[in-house]
């Protein structure tokens, strides 16, 4: 634009008697308003394509398979349709466009379905497993009795799975005790104490997150149960699913720890921080609700594996609060022993359990998405208000001081909730 | 100028005093900190003792089961340790047949999810779409032993005895008992096999996958992708020559996690198959085994030396999907070169 505002004024300030090159000056362009291109987005004959070419793979799969071939099956059907649609879909494109624009739009059509395919097993999986349960769960008598007086035999209206939500929580509240502050700790120190021997830990942790689950189980079988002459206990089922959530657990923190901004760690150290002073003030309040989310997941894992509590927690019919004495059962081993009997009011009793444990894990997972939905160090209002709090006393207490070397600015205005309270306001 | 030719005197002269040298900063550690590194270090010991406990009570209690068969531990089909005759051949081959249906079918759907989430999907999808593929790896393994069992494996039998009247001529699609073009043959051969349990793992194993593809395709540099589009590449044309070189690493690497996922598999395979102790190569046929349905299945009614079998079968698999998750993340590692910097 510069240049050709300033080409009028070189021609008449320098007058030369080789003919220049004149810009015609030019009217300011009329005003109308600007409008974007659309470079995205479908047009018309994209959506009708997409359209035309469903229809007609629908069709010809409905004509392949009720008029001219003798095909049957609901899975030939869609897979026909399927690829039917893929061809014609195809060709409908390459009326209009280019090689590359055929491919892309094909490609994408795959991807989504990709998608869909697996979001459709995960619908079937849990709606299968609900609508199975919908037998046993009405009754009430399934939350509140164990299987004590209930045999293979017994209708649905006696008997029920007490006994292993209680064991599930007794069983996962010892992994809990053991794996939260283990499991935090290793995480910090990986973080924090940086060599050759904190790398081989954390080599070793990721390759252990995979640690087949029965290994686990079978560890602590030849360890606690025939080497140390335990019995079969709630404890020795919650140290098996220690042994195998503690490296999820680790390695979810760690990856959540390695996210804390380096300049907060910086500026604690700064302000002459020791190194324990920073991660407990700093680094861990920073990411609290990811460490939340990573031991949250890690429960959830843990909750629902039923090979190391197969091994090691033996099997009961009763109530058994004790975690010291006597087998004790989970959930999901109450389903994989419910579902081995052949009757059909066992099985039924099988998809209820295998409702209620998918209920547990549905809720724990939610619980840490809504914990773990922000990054670290970003704040809730409340949160932020309450730091914002803390360093307006701060700021008070140092105003109070009136030391003649340090004369802070005092500023009521600033200490509201809008700034950024911990960086703006602690100094 | 060399440190030299600095004349003493004048520090501005740009050199390097003979007696400049760099202070070194003494970091005191108080004692509290020291405490701290000391508790740390513990944690991390700790942790690396138990990992390694694993192994070596695993190692301890097979040894009696190694010593009285030897090499043969490796070839032998049976598993009768009560008179000293097994071995994990049989179990191994369907475990790891088992864990390559899986990883056949898993790997095209991981793949497209994760491009479908990381490229495609509209963006207010993609939070939604994310929280579903950890809400399926968080989905107990029992809940998806029950669905393949009562289920799956219905709709599967049709899908089975297509591909075994067309492909039956491949050997690991042989069906024994049955014939092309023979519909009415009994629909049990088809049932409980390495295809049915496959494919439950598959879909156990898909969102482990998916994850780690997702991750490294989201970490693809932007400057390249707009480079592409700006060469005019439409958006397959940018996914096939920016995102998939780049996440190479992250696909190998995150189908071999997948793969050790699938390798330990136990209680939907155990709820599905029906255990045989001879080396089945025909996936599609009834009847296979896997190392950890063996024991699930046998532990209950071990003697104490067949109780040293099995350990000595968990062992087996410890190793290989210990051998198999080393080199994922290995790969996983590598292929996020640079993402490990502090930000």
């Amino acid at each position: 634009m510069t240049a050709i505002q300033e080409a009028p004024e070189a021609v008449t300030t320098e007058p030369t008697t080789v003919p220049a090159t004149v810009l015609p000056s030019r009217e300011p362009a009329p005003e109308t308003p600007e409008q974007p291109r659309r470079v995205g987005g479908n047009t018309r004959s994209d959506v009708l394509a997409l359209w035309g070419a469903g229809a007609s793979g629908l069709s010809v799969a409905l004509l392949l398979f009720g008029r001219i071939a003798p095909l049957s099956g609901a899975l030939g059907f869609v897979v026909t349709a399927y690829l039917v649609f893929l061809v014609i879909y195809a060709v409908l494109v390459g009326l209009e466009h280019d090689g590359p624009a055929v491919r892309d739009r094909v490609m994408t059509v795959v991807l989504w379905s990709a998608a869909a395919l697996l979001f459709t097993a995960l619908v079937l999986v849990i709606g299968f497993t609900v609508w199975r349960g919908r037998e046993a769960l009405p009754h009430p008598n399934f939350f509140t009795q164990d299987m004590q007086n209930a045999g293979p035999l017994d209708p649905l209206t006696l008997g029920g799975i007490d006994h292993a939500i209680l064991g599930t929580l007794i069983m996962i509240a010892i992994a809990l005790v053991i794996t939260v502050p283990l499991g935090v700790a290793c995480a910090v120190y990986l973080n924090q104490i940086r060599g050759r021997f904190s790398r081989f830990v954390r080599t070793i942790v990721e390759a252990m997150t995979a640690l087949p689950s029965i290994v686990a189980g079978l560890m602590i079988y030849a360890t606690w149960i025939l080497i140390l002459g335990q019995q079969k206990s709630g404890l020795a089922a919650g140290f098996a699913i220690t042994v195998m959530m503690l490296p999820i657990v680790i390695r979810a923190a760690d990856v959540v720890l390695r996210l804390v901004p380096g300049n907060l760690t910086e500026a604690a150290e700064a302000l002459g921080a020791s190194r324990w002073r920073t991660v407990w003030h700093v680094v861990l309040p920073t990411a609290r609700s990811g460490l939340a989310t990573a031991v949250i997941l890690g429960t959830a894992r843990g909750i629902g594996e039923t090979s190391p509590v197969l091994l090691t927690a033996g099997y009961n019919t009763g109530l058994n609060a004790d975690p010291l004495h006597g087998p004790m059962v989970s959930l999901p081993l109450a389903v994989f022993t419910f579902v081995k009997s052949p009757e059909p009011a066992m099985i039924a009793r099988a998809f209820g359990t295998a409702v209620v444990l998918m209920a547990l894990v549905l809720v724990l997972f939610t619980i840490a998405r809504v914990i773990g939905g922000r990054g670290p160090g970003q704040q809730t209002k409340r949160k932020a208000r309450r730091a914002a709090r803390a360093s307006q006393r701060d700021a008070q207490r140092f105003a109070k001081l009136r030391s003649p070397a340090l004369s802070l600015p005092f500023r009521e205005a600033s200490a509201s909730a809008g700034t950024d309270p911990r960086t703006g306001e602690n100094l | 100028m060399t440190s030299a030719d600095a004349v003493p005197g004048r520090p501005w002269g740009g050199g390097r005093q003979p007696d400049d040298v760099p202070r070194r900063l003494n970091a005191a550690r108080g004692l509290g900190d020291r405490i701290f590194r000391y508790q740390l270090t513990a944690a991390g010991v700790a942790v690396l003792a138990i990992m390694a406990a694993v192994g070596v009570f695993l190692l301890l209690r097979a040894t009696q089961a190694l010593k009285a068969t030897g090499f043969s531990f490796l070839t032998t089909a049976a598993w009768q340790p009560d008179v000293h005759d097994f071995g994990i051949a049989a179990v191994l081959t369907g475990t790891l047949l088992i864990a390559m249906v899986a990883v056949l079918v898993s790997l095209p759907l991981a793949l497209g999810t994760a491009l479908f989430i990381s490229e495609v999907a509209p963006r207010r999808l993609r939070r939604t779409l994310i929280s579903m593929v950890d809400l399926m790896a968080a989905v107990p393994s029992v809940v998806y032993g029950l669905w393949g069992l009562f289920f799956l494996q219905q709709h599967v039998i049709t899908l089975s005895r297509w591909l075994s009247d067309w492909f039956g001529w491949i050997p690991l699609l042989k069906v024994d008992g049955t014939e092309p073009g023979q519909p009415l043959a009994s629909a049990s051969v088809y049932t409980a096999s390495a295809f049915v349990a496959g494919i439950v793992v598959a879909l156990m194993v898909t969102p482990i996958q998916c994850s780690v593809m997702r991750e490294v395709f989201s970490q693809a540099p932007a400057g390249e992708r707009e480079g592409a589009y700006a060469l005019g590449a439409t958006r397959w044309g940018m996914i096939r020559s920016v995102t998939l070189p780049y996440g190479r690493g992250g696909i190998i690497g995150g189908t071999m996690l997948g793969l050790g996922r699938a390798l330990g598999e136990t209680i939907a395979v155990y709820l599905i198959i029906s255990p045989v102790f001879v080396i089945q190569p025909h996936i599609l046929q009834t009847g296979t085994n896997s190392v950890s349905s063996l024991i699930a299945l046998h532990y209950g009614d071990a003697s104490e030396f067949g109780m040293s079998a099995l350990m000595a079968a968990g062992l087996a698999l410890f190793v290989l999907t210990l051998a198999v998750n080393f080199t994922a993340s290995t790969i996983v590692a590598r292929s996020r070169s640079g993402a490990q910097s502090e930000a």
